[in-house]
């Protein structure tokens, strides 16, 4: 039975991303907001919307027990989670189940199995899927920890198992940093995720972060629908990712896809899923982790296969059987997504929350825009800087460069600082071109020059509006009879510039 | 009209005249006729020889970028003639410095006191906003003369968190 109320937990451009799928099946669509998202775009575009507490995220859009309430009260029969927040929470998801509500998503128990770094390698193991050399279980002991490192050899990378988004993760060079390393890797994850565990995995040079989007549905059918290449990052944070990845090929991609199959079955998993690699410049990849919701990025996969893939959650989530063959799903052209955030290239893309003075969203053929907000919206503090992500479709990877280039021109997030010339450098840049991307390949890019080409014309336009700002006031003072002292113009015009 | 423009650390100077539904330009000694339309609230339409700009700019109160074809730029015009133009000019870089935030964010610890002697470049005061950390550190080396935040205290880009002599 198809679900006839829908309840999103999230917020932000995947809540507006859900409630447009819901719109689209005919679903009622129900937003929950915090204090400071009262105005917020996915309340506005919900059928229904609820407080569910202050802003900091813990009191509400992390509140199992409050949004529990709502949507029993409201009448949801199912919860999206979006991504991030309680999307990967097996309480959560245990919570919805014992309140009767459907969780559109994996089950708690393949959640706790991929959530838990140490125990989903463990797992895998024995389903024989290819891994980074390193430990399977958390380190104890340094003694113990740096003999591990020493047989692997140097450099190692130490990751958080409860991790993700790059918190708790810290590269060894040596066997002297050793201690530090891990006393501060352990400290960052027990702060981050309440658990300090700890695990070693030998450091591969420059890899590239691969990704495989697979779905099955709850009868028992699986099927991969393509990869992700998510190498560009800045401290671990995907910018830009692509679909397919130009390092892929067909052969490798069948390989990659059958594994992801595999991993998915060994944890008896249903609704959508992705299979994180790291991939060496030989070709070879390994396991990294499952990502047990819905990714950011799953626009990209979206365009090249011409599926929804969050209407197909939900119908998987309904009960439906997938109709999709493997045989018959085919990658159709390229997509590539800039994840807009509100940063500050100034200052070390630092975060850079306020208001939303001036918002030009582009458009056009093989453009998307999935964002979060609107002129006039004040950016909160309290959470992910995520403003709106920009996808780029074309028959060919140049054509979607092209594509995304123009769109970029268009593109104007004016009272909040934004990481968008960040990508003009990246689109033209000639190892990206060439398909060489990699994890390191943002810390290489040339300090961008920054003054741009037209900066003659940016100042001409300053003058102008000066000048007819300055017009306007002469009018308005003329219109009220003069009644200003020179001392209250000038401090006017101080306060208009 | 005449004016500076400040843009990347370079002055320009820039006279306007209006003329019929255009503009003489000249800037930094060179003509250039230009047509500006006001296309909206926040979008300025400009033919330069021909050559068509859409031009964005951030609301006045809010600071003074513009956008041309997506590039942003920060820009500063003063009017030389204005006393507040002078006034900006002559002021002094040296003595007491000021202990800036450089975003928005909550204070959430503070790694000097009042009266401590700090280096240049030592953290003082750590500012958290949208999951991510940023220390502000020491702008010189001298004396902590006066710290104005405290931990769990919310604080706006720019804003004096201290200042150090």
């Amino acid at each position: 039975m198809m679900f006839k109320k829908i309840l999103i937990a999230n917020r932000g451009e995947i809540a507006v991303r859900v409630i447009r799928a819901c719109r689209e099946m005919g679903i009622a669509s129900v937003a929950v907001c915090s204090d400071v998202d009262r105005a917020a775009l996915h309340v506005m575009k919900a059928d229904e919307a609820y407080g569910i507490g202050a802003a900091a995220a813990n009191e509400s859009y992390l509140n199992i027990d409050r949004i529990v309430e709502v949507a029993k009260r409201c009448g949801a029969d199912a919860v999206h989670p979006g991504y991030g927040f309680l999307s990967e929470n097996p309480k959560f998801a245990r919570a919805c189940g014992d309140a009767g509500i459907k969780f559109i998503g994996p089950s708690a128990g393949s959640m706790e199995l991929m959530g838990s770094k140490t125990r989903a390698r463990q797992g895998m193991e024995k389903a024989g899927v290819p891994f980074v050399p390193g430990t399977s279980r958390g380190i104890e002991s340094l003694a113990e920890a740096q003999k591990v490192a020493a047989g692997l050899g140097y450099p190692v990378m130490l990751k958080a198992a409860a991790g993700g988004g790059g918190k708790g993760m810290r590269l060894v060079a040596n066997e002297h940093e050793f201690a530090s390393a891990l006393e501060s890797a352990r400290s960052e994850a027990q702060r981050a995720f309440g658990d300090g565990e700890v695990y070693m995995e030998k450091a591969i040079a420059n890899p590239r972060h691969i990704e495989m989007q697979i779905l099955a549905d709850e009868h028992g059918n699986c099927v991969y629908l393509g990869e992700r290449e998510c190498s560009l990052q800045r401290r671990h944070q995907k910018v830009l990712e692509e679909c397919p990845s130009p390092a892929v090929t067909s052969k490798m991609r069948k390989q990659m896809g059958e594994v992801a199959v595999r991993v998915a079955k060994a944890a008896g998993y249903a609704n959508a899923g992705t299979i994180e690699f790291l991939a060496d410049a030989a070709g070879n990849f390994y396991f990294l982790e499952m990502n047990t919701r819905l990714q950011v990025e799953h626009p990209v996969t979206e365009l090249v296969t011409g599926l929804d893939l969050v209407q197909l959650q939900i119908r998987i989530a309904a009960g439906e059987k997938l109709a999709l063959i493997q045989s018959n799903l085919d990658l159709r052209g390229h997509a590539i997504e800039c994840r807009v955030y509100a940063e500050d290239p100034a200052n070390d893309y630092f975060p850079s929350p306020g208001g939303i003075t001036v918002l030009s969203e582009p458009s056009g053929p093989g453009i998307r825009v999935d964002s979060g907000i609107y002129q006039g919206w004040n950016v909160p503090l309290e959470y992910d800087p995520l403003l709106a992500k920009l996808i780029g479709y074309g028959e060919s990877r140049k054509q979607a460069i092209g594509r995304l280039k123009r769109a970029l021109d268009e593109y104007v997030v004016g009272g909040v600082k934004t990481n968008l010339a960040l990508f003009r450098e990246i689109l033209s840049n000639p190892e990206f071109l060439a398909g060489n991307t990699d994890t390191g390949l943002i810390g290489r890019l040339p300090a961008a020059d920054s003054i741009g080409g037209e900066a003659e014309i940016a100042v001409i336009a300053a003058g102008i509006l000066y000048a007819l700002r300055a017009e306007k006031n002469q009018g308005l003072e003329q219109g009220v009879g003069s009644s200003f002292s020179n001392w209250q113009r000038a401090g006017r015009d101080e306060g208009l510039r | 009209m005449r004016y500076e423009v400040g843009l990347g650390g370079r002055i320009h100077r820039l006279e306007l005249r209006k003329k019929d539904a255009g503009w003489e330009c000249r800037l930094d000694g060179r003509d250039v006729l230009v047509q500006a339309v006001r296309a909206s609230e926040n979008t300025l339409s400009l033919l330069i020889d021909g050559k068509s700009f859409e031009v964005k700019h951030e609301a006045a109160e809010a600071g003074a970028a513009i956008f041309v074809r997506g590039t942003r730029y920060e820009v500063s015009v003063e009017d030389p003639r204005s006393w507040r133009g002078r006034a900006r000019a002559a002021q002094d870089e040296a003595g007491p410095q000021k202990l800036i935030a450089s975003m928005p964010g909550k204070v959430v610890r503070v790694l000097a006191r009042e009266g401590d002697s700090v280096v240049s470049g030592q953290g003082i005061v750590v500012v958290e906003a949208m999951k991510m950390q940023n220390e502000i550190r020491s702008p010189r080396a001298g004396m902590l003369k006066k710290l104005l935040v405290h931990e769990g205290m919310k604080v706006n880009a720019g804003e004096v968190l201290g200042i150090v002599e």
